[in-house]
């Protein structure tokens, strides 16, 4: 179990409460729905009702009132038992941003208590199929028509795909190019026009689903535009800048899974009459995988008590997702390394970790996206 | 309604149980403590009555100072407040002093129902309920899998080996619990924060009552002199299947009286 620096005793409650939900729901069926495709709402649910899908939002609208510093712990913590729920709660919590951070009063008053409360699940739909890493040339748009606006376009790669009750659509003005003419709309999975293609067959986090979400002509009431017209592709990359420390806490959980396998192993294999840890060999690359968890949870906390505390944090987000996960993968690679034959099977977990490791390097921005930012910043 | 439940703090269930080289008592502190098991039933079904037709909760535990961690964890699920028996001449309490103690705070404060989980997974004796009741003289209505109050009348399903048996007595009472009542809950992190604020009473021996001569490990009925650890695991008994592998699993059972 790693030992943490929690601030509160609540907080060390919370993550007990966590590990507890972790052993109990998510542990034992992870590699079923895993190998099946299958999303599990019902745990979501779970998660829901114990307060975890709203840990950093303020207690007035029903979250938790938390420090980024804690919620991303029980990030973590979730995902050493299950990345696909882990990630889905950081996109969760990605999607409440909006309203959060840029609605008003009446919006936050009207919609985070349900959001937060755990009844309804989020989604965040900014990626097309032509606009990837190119957020700001998003083609779908948003035309004023009455008190509404008209939608229409296919987001692409989206997470919760038709299991969501809701999302956060970022779309143009027509006749608007890049940044400037983007707005975010909170779009309800029942309107009309809005609707799921079949999900991606993923090679990991298949527990997960991903699909393309289609806006046909829906109508989306005024009132559900959040900020400004025009103001959406801000909204969009502070949204990202703490979602990218959501999959920082993901891929450090997911490493930390990797190298409790690992090392369990090397303790009871035997090769050349003794346990294979005792070569130093193979020692030395669990010394490295260990560091390498351990750098990035550093990371994550030090980007998450920045922001925290107020302080400007783009810059150590960018640079915790991008070690975080470069990290991630390369312990994931190394347990399956360990295991030897044994690691390439599925009759152990490290070959997931291997396949779950990769998507955390193109998530909320690819790597190199994330070296763009930091290196944006140091030269500006 | 007014309801205790009592909960003890054992060693984790997974964990390795030791006893002490010292006085050959359980070792507490080599195992993360955690609520016994079949009192989280206890306190889900507590909640689920005072749910549904109002009343209180009172979480109450006898045990060292890590157990106030267990009276926690129940007002973190939804109990209103907590009593905590703490005293160092406890250490060592059999199940006669224990029942003596709770059953003497119990008395004071005037309980409709007293809820425990059926045993504990360290001592595994069941018998504290029933001395409880008996100590307080009101029915003990144990092992029940499902509880319903009305008015002064408490139902309750007793499991027996192939069925059960309905049972029905007046309250006050004393009610034991079995796995299949209920599905406990998580505590929520709204639970955690509001545990926060809920008061837990400390109680000493004095201050039960109860003099310091009848409980503890020098009072205790009986006393364990030796102890010795489970020898190892065996090899095991491998079958090769050569045709006959079934023949010899069944012989092999036969032979150890499983079937
Ligand atoms: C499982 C999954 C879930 C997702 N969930 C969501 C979601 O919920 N919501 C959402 O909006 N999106 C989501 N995405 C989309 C994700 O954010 C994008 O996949 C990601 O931004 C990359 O975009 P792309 O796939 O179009 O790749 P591209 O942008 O086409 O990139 C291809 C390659 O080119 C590189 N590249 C691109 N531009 C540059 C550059 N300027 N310099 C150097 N290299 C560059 C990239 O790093 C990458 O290696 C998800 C994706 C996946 C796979
Ligand atoms: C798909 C697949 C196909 C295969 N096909 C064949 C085949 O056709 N024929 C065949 O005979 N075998 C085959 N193998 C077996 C393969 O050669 C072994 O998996 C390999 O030799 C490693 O042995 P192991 O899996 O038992 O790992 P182990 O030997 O248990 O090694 C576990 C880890 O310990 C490390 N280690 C072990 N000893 C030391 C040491 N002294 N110092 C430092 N590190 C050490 C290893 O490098 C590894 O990282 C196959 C394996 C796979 C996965």
């Amino acid at each position: 179990m790693v030992q943490r620096l929690l601030p509160t005793r609540e907080a060390e409650a919370l993550l007990d409460l966590t590990r507890d939900i972790a052993d109990a729901e998510l542990r034992p069926v992870a590699a079923h729905h895993e190998d099946n495709g299958e999303f599990p709402r019902e745990v979501f649910r779970v998660l829901g009702k114990a307060g975890l899908l709203g840990l950093p939002y303020p207690e007035e609208w029903g979250g938790g009132g938390l420090p980024y510093e804690v919620y991303l712990q029980v990030v973590e913590e979730l995902a050493t038992a299950w990345v696909s729920v882990a990630m889905g709660v950081s996109v969760h919590v990605l999607s409440c941003f909006p309203v959060a951070s840029a609605g008003t009063r009446a919006q936050q008053a009207e919609w985070l208590p349900p959001m937060l409360g755990g009844e309804l699940l989020g989604a965040y739909c900014l990626s097309e199929p032509q606009s990837g890493s190119d957020a700001a040339a998003l083609a779908t748009t948003a035309a004023p028509t009455g008190d509404d606006y008209v939608v229409t376009g296919t987001k692409a790669w989206i997470t919760h795909a038709g299991e969501a009750d809701f999302y956060n659509v970022f779309a143009r003005t027509p006749g608007t190019t890049g940044a400037t003419g983007v707005s975010c709309l909170l779009v309800d999975a029942d309107t009309p026009g809005v609707s799921a293609a079949p999900p991606e067959n993923k090679m990991g986090v298949r527990g997960s689903t991903t699909a393309q979400m289609i806006f046909a002509d829906a109508r989306v009431p005024g009132p559900r535009l959040l900020g400004r017209e025009g103001e959406g592709f801000g909204i969009a990359m502070a949204a990202l800048d703490a979602g990218r420390l959501g999959i920082a806490a993901c891929a450090v959980g997911l490493a930390q899974a990797a190298l409790d396998t690992a090392t369990a192993y090397a303790r009871h294999r035997e090769q050349f009459g003794r346990p294979i840890g005792q070569f130093q060999g193979l020692a030395f690359l669990l010394a490295d995988m260990a560091a390498r968890v351990q750098a990035g949870r550093a990371l994550y906390l030090d980007a998450a008590r920045r922001r925290d505390a107020g302080l400007p944090y783009g810059t150590e987000a960018a640079i915790a997702k991008l070690v975080a996960t470069d990290n991630a993968m390369a312990v994931a690679t190394d347990a399956v390394q360990v295991l030897g034959g044994a690691g390439y099977t599925q009759d152990f977990p490290a070959e997931r970790y291997l396949r779950e490791a990769k998507l955390l390097q193109i998530v909320e921005g690819t790597n190199q996206v994330q070296r763009v930012v930091i290196s944006r910043n140091l030269l500006r | 309604m007014k309801i205790a439940v009592c909960v003890k703090q054992v060693p984790d269930t997974w964990a390795e149980k030791k006893l002490t080289d010292a006085d050959r008592t359980l070792d507490r502190e080599s195992a993360d403590g955690v609520m016994n098991e079949l009192d989280e039933y206890a306190v889900e079904e507590a909640l689920l009555l005072t749910e549904a037709s109002g009343g209180e909760v009172v979480a109450v535990s006898m045990g060292p100072d890590k157990a106030e961690e267990t009276v926690r964890k129940a007002l973190q699920m939804g109990a209103d407040s907590g009593i905590h028996i703490v005293d160092d001449s406890l250490h060592g309490s059999d199940a006669i002093a224990t029942s003596l103690v709770l059953s003497k705070v119990l008395a004071d404060k005037g309980f409709d129902l007293i809820i425990f989980g059926s045993e504990s997974t360290d001592a595994r004796m069941s018998v504290v309920p029933a001395m409880v009741a008996e100590r307080l003289g009101v029915p003990q209505m144990t092992f029940a899998n499902k509880v319903e109050v009305a008015g002064e009348t408490l139902k309750i399903q007793r499991q027996t080996e192939y069925g059960y048996d309905e049972v029905e007595s007046s309250t006050p009472a004393v009610v034991s619990v079995v796995e299949k009542i209920n599905e406990p809950r998580y505590p929520s992190f709204k639970g955690i924060m509001a545990a926060k604020k809920k008061p837990i009473e400390t109680v000493t021996v004095a201050d039960a009552g109860v003099d310091a001569g009848q409980v503890g490990l020098a009072a205790a009925w009986s006393q364990v002199d030796q102890f010795s650890e489970r020898p190892p695991k065996a090899a095991g008994v491998k079958i090769e299947d050569d045709g006959s592998g079934g023949v010899k699993i069944a012989e092999y059972l036969s032979e150890q009286k499983f079937i």
